[in-house]
């Protein structure tokens, strides 16, 4: 039965998600655009996000430091990822790039399983952030409704980082012409590094924050790494705001059809994706010449 | 790098006696290594699943992650037919599902095959994933949802005086063997017809495969049809395999595992993937059983995949054969080394010429083609401003201007690469505006590249044979049993290209080895291979050294007899002795135009090169 609250209620919902969806997607969209690398280990750091930030709290029962943790442990990994591995691959064919990825993405989820095990972690919301906000016509968990909201300082500042920073019109400079800038005298490699640092952390960051609103398993960035595709498909590779307006438009088909019938979520999303890959193959906000 | 060739014919008839003589041998051998008969058995069913992956990713170059989708449907619709629909025959059954696998796969392709790279990635993750939840909800009623199909059976043939039952284990392996022959027989054969030169063509380079004039959107779609088919064997093999149809075919994993075994075995042999199962699958046993490693097995088979894609490319086969190449080659030098005198680069011929080409002129006399104010704007800036130009058929004309003219995006057009902003092309008197590089090549009208495009990793007869195939083939048929060597007037034309463009002793060279003047004849090579009525070639000379100049002119000299050309190039005095008539752009507009003799002495064109020495204003 579809009632007023309960639809506003899934609205909400579709938002938190977008929001998450979004963020990830941007990491995943920065880094391929920068680096021309499409990250399939990209699921599994916003796995590894959670759980580091899990270890966190058991330490330090703070969910602050959990976020911290996870955010900066994926930094770390993002970096040596690439440092060690990634950066070998730019030469290589596209096919090898996910094929790398792929691997490193089975290897952190199978080493998720190996240190905390197959069963599910949960991490509880800050007391200030836990219980129910009444919104007047409706109730809605506190948290959730945090989490739109931190989230949307999370875009924030990653759209300050790449539009009002030198990197990241470096950056953006890069998604247009990586060869070029290269030529101008900007260490690529080093902002490749930092790219790849930054893709990772926003995973690691989603997945932390999104660690409370579902239970932890070593498989949760499977599930994710698939939206984040759609995601990045609808709103076109290498764009920041497409990777926004595609996580939002993802979240609440995924929200709005669950509430009538969770089975679909999968098939009215993928109709969108076919819907934008047939009327507009770029991505809505695409721009002509990526591949 | 591998180099893979199109072999002898006579290969195929051995690799298929030597994998029948090794699946009858392996019930006898395998089991004193130690293997499980359940597991040699799901070796093939992936081996098989993976023969079609191969042709799609190894041959292809197009990596899918979604292949679950397609084994998926192929299992649960032969199992639906057995179980539920009360279906007696299984061996129809399989082949139902294999159909219907093919035709999902023809629908999923016609979405996927939009986008091509890692585009082409994520939209077979999306659409495999999909399928996973369709199978779980809306079609539970049908496929079991979360419980799957229990109670498939297995097959058996009547003889008419017995009856063979294939049961399980060892009993059931002589089926699956079987069915792994005939898909590999099969395979063979597709990938060594003319549809599985030109698939390579597309892994090597879609854009160039296109230019000669093969529909590559179609190739694609057949490839993944292929695939779909060959998967949904496989599907339908598991469902027997069991007992049962798992749900869990349809998972990521299961496209991942099958990803992760075509890497390991090797990519582009198609006994990559049987390969890639049985290190994987016999790994799995041994890390869980005797190393007692539990669920940690597949955080070590990850590592090891990671490390296998990192340092050992070509896979486990293509390793060992790379091995072999090297061993085999140095052992060879030395033999043939005092016997042979290494054949140098010949120089092109000049007196001898190609079959009369199909589309030839063919008694077509006036313009052969026209361009009535053609104009095409890049955001504000007017690369082409309503340019009118006419060649007469047999012509031989030379367009120059300084850099940014405007030359290469009028040639864009003229092969239709990019659409014009306004204006109409006419070729032959026939409006082509809007067409595309691949219906206007076989209009018969291309043209070689400023920048080599090669198909790099095939040799340089394979390069030739992909654009010949266009002109004999038409831009798309699906002749997969047929033998290149069987299609009259390929070796000819072949050979003939070869020795035209100087390049008869270099047939088996791979392209990567061949020098840039090589290169460079190649490229006009892949142009003329497709014999076309009007050839258009962008700085033929570029780069070359003044011999290599000398000789690529008189090569062009003698290509001229038979066809218009149209040639850009920055070298005026070769241009000048080359073309009978020179077309002048500057700033995308017609500057002058006219014989040699009168453009040399023209004061515009001195002066647009000079930049205006007589005291003009810059």
């Amino acid at each position: 039965m579809i009632t007023w609250p309960n639809f506003v209620s899934q609205l909400f919902n579709g938002l938190a998600l977008g929001a998450l969806l979004a963020l990830i997607a941007s990491g995943l969209t920065i880094i391929y655009g920068t680096l021309g690398v499409l990250n399939l280990a990209h699921g599994a750091m916003f796995m590894l996000g959670g759980y580091a930030g899990f270890a966190a709290y058991e330490a330090s029962g703070s969910f602050v430091v959990a976020v911290l943790a996870g955010t900066l442990v994926l930094l770390v990994v993002g970096i040596v990822m690439e440092r060690v591995i990634v950066r070998h691959f730019y030469a290589r064919p596209h096919e090898d790039q996910l094929l790398v990825t792929f691997g490193l993405a089975i290897v952190f989820v199978e080493a998720v399983r190996w240190l905390f095990s197959s069963d599910s972690k949960t991490i509880t919301p800050p007391g200030a952030l836990a219980g129910i906000t009444p919104l007047g016509f409706m109730l809605y968990p506190t948290y959730r409704l945090a989490v739109v909201g931190i989230v949307a300082v999370a875009l924030l500042v990653l759209f300050l980082v790449l539009y009002r920073t030198r990197l990241g019109m470096i950056v953006r400079a890069g998604i247009e012409d990586a060869v070029m800038v290269d030529c101008l005298g900007i260490n690529v490699d080093r902002v490749f590094m930092l790219v790849f640092g930054i893709g990772a952390m926003a995973a690691g960051f989603a997945g932390i924050v999104n660690a409370p609103i579902v239970s932890l398993t070593p498989e949760v960035g499977e599930a994710i790494l698939v939206q984040t595709f759609v995601v990045v498909v609808i709103g076109g590779v290498g764009s920041f705001p497409g990777a926004v307006l595609g996580g939002l438009i993802a979240g609440e088909i995924i929200s709005l059809t669950s509430m009538v019938n969770p089975g679909y979520a999968y098939v009215m999303l993928f109709a969108a994706m076919t819907l934008v890959l047939v009327m507009r193959p770029r991505g809505l906000l695409g721009a002509i010449g990526r591949e | 790098m591998s180099v893979d060739r199109i072999d002898s014919p006579r290969r195929p008839l051995l690799v298929a006696a030597l994998t029948a003589a090794a699946l009858i041998a392996a019930p006898f051998v395998l089991p004193w290594l130690g293997a499980a008969p359940n597991t040699v058995n799901r070796i093939l069913v992936w081996g098989l699943f993976g023969i079609g992956f191969d042709i799609l990713f190894g041959y292809t170059g197009l990596l899918s992650f979604g292949q679950s989708a397609l084994y998926g449907t192929g299992g649960f619709v032969a199992a639906y037919f057995l179980t539920r629909a009360g279906f007696p025959h299984v061996i129809t059954a399989l082949l139902i599902g294999m159909v219907a696998a093919a035709v999902v796969g023809y629908l999923v392709g016609l979405v996927a095959l939009r986008r091509t790279g890692i585009y082409f990635a994520m939209i077979t993750v999306a659409i495999a994933e999909v399928f996973y939840f369709v199978e779980f909800n809306p079609l539970a009623e049908w496929t079991g949802g979360e419980n799957g199909l229990p109670g498939v059976p297995t097959p058996s043939l009547h003889l008419g005086f017995t009856t063979l039952h294939f049961t399980t284990g060892w009993a059931l392996y002589p089926f699956l063997a079987f069915c792994y022959f005939v898909g590999i027989v099969i395979a063979l054969r597709i990938v060594r017809s003319p549809v599985g030169v030109v698939l390579r063509g597309i892994r090597e380079n879609p854009l160039r495969t296109a230019a000669v004039g093969h529909n590559v959107h179609g190739y694609k779609l057949a490839a993944f049809v292929i695939a779909a088919a060959y998967a949904g064997l496989a599907g339908g093999l598991l469902g027997v395999l069991q007992a049962f149809m798992p749900p869990e075919a349809f998972t990521f994993e299961t496209s991942g595992q099958l990803v992760i075994q075509t890497a390991i075995g090797g990519r582009g042999m198609l006994f990559g993937p049987l390969a890639g199962a049985a290190l994987w699958l016999f790994l799995q046993d041994f890390l869980q059983g005797p190393l007692g490693l539990g669920a940690t097995w597949k955080l070590v088979l990850g590592l090891v995949f990671v490390v296998l894609v990192c340092f050992l490319r070509d896979g486990i086969i293509g390793g060992i054969r790379n091995v072999y190449r090297l061993v085999v080659s140095r052992t060879g030098k030395k033999a043939t080394a005092d016997a042979v005198p290494a054949e140098t680069t010949t120089r092109p011929r000049v007196a001898s010429s190609l079959p009369a080409a199909a589309h030839a002129a063919n008694g077509f006399t006036g313009p052969i083609m026209q361009t009535i104010s053609l104009t095409k704007h890049y955001g504000g800036v007017a690369a082409n401003d309503a340019i009118d130009f006419s060649v007469n058929a047999g012509e031989v004309r030379g367009i120059i201007g300084p850099n940014g003219a405007g030359k290469t995006t009028f040639f864009k057009m003229l092969t239709c690469g990019v659409p014009p902003t306004a204006g109409t092309i006419l070729f032959k008197g026939r409006d082509i505006t809007g067409m595309g590089v691949t219906e206007v090549c076989q209009l018969g009208l291309t043209k070689s590249y400023q920048v080599n495009q090669l198909f790099h990793r095939l040799t340089v007869r394979e390069n030739v044979t992909i654009a010949a195939l266009a002109a004999l083939r038409g831009p798309f048929r699906l002749d997969l049993m047929r033998r290149p060597a069987d299609i009259p007037g390929l070796d000819d034309r072949v050979a003939h290209t070869l020795e035209l463009v100087g390049l008869a002793g270099r047939g088996e060279a791979p392209v990567a080895q061949l020098a840039y003047g090589e290169k460079r004849r190649l490229e006009i090579g892949l142009a003329l291979a497709s014999s076309p009525s009007l050839l258009l070639l962008d700085e033929p000379l570029a780069g070359m050294t003044p011999t290599e100049r000398a000789d690529t002119v008189r090569l062009l000299k003698s290509i001229a007899q038979e066809r218009t050309m149209i040639v850009i190039d920055h070298d005026m005095d070769s241009l000048f002795e080359l073309a009978e008539r020179i077309t002048v752009l500057q700033e995308g507009r017609v500057l002058a135009d006219g014989p040699p003799a009168e453009i040399k002495a023209n004061a515009k064109v001195q002066e647009a090169y000079l930049g205006g020495l007589n005291g003009a204003p810059a």
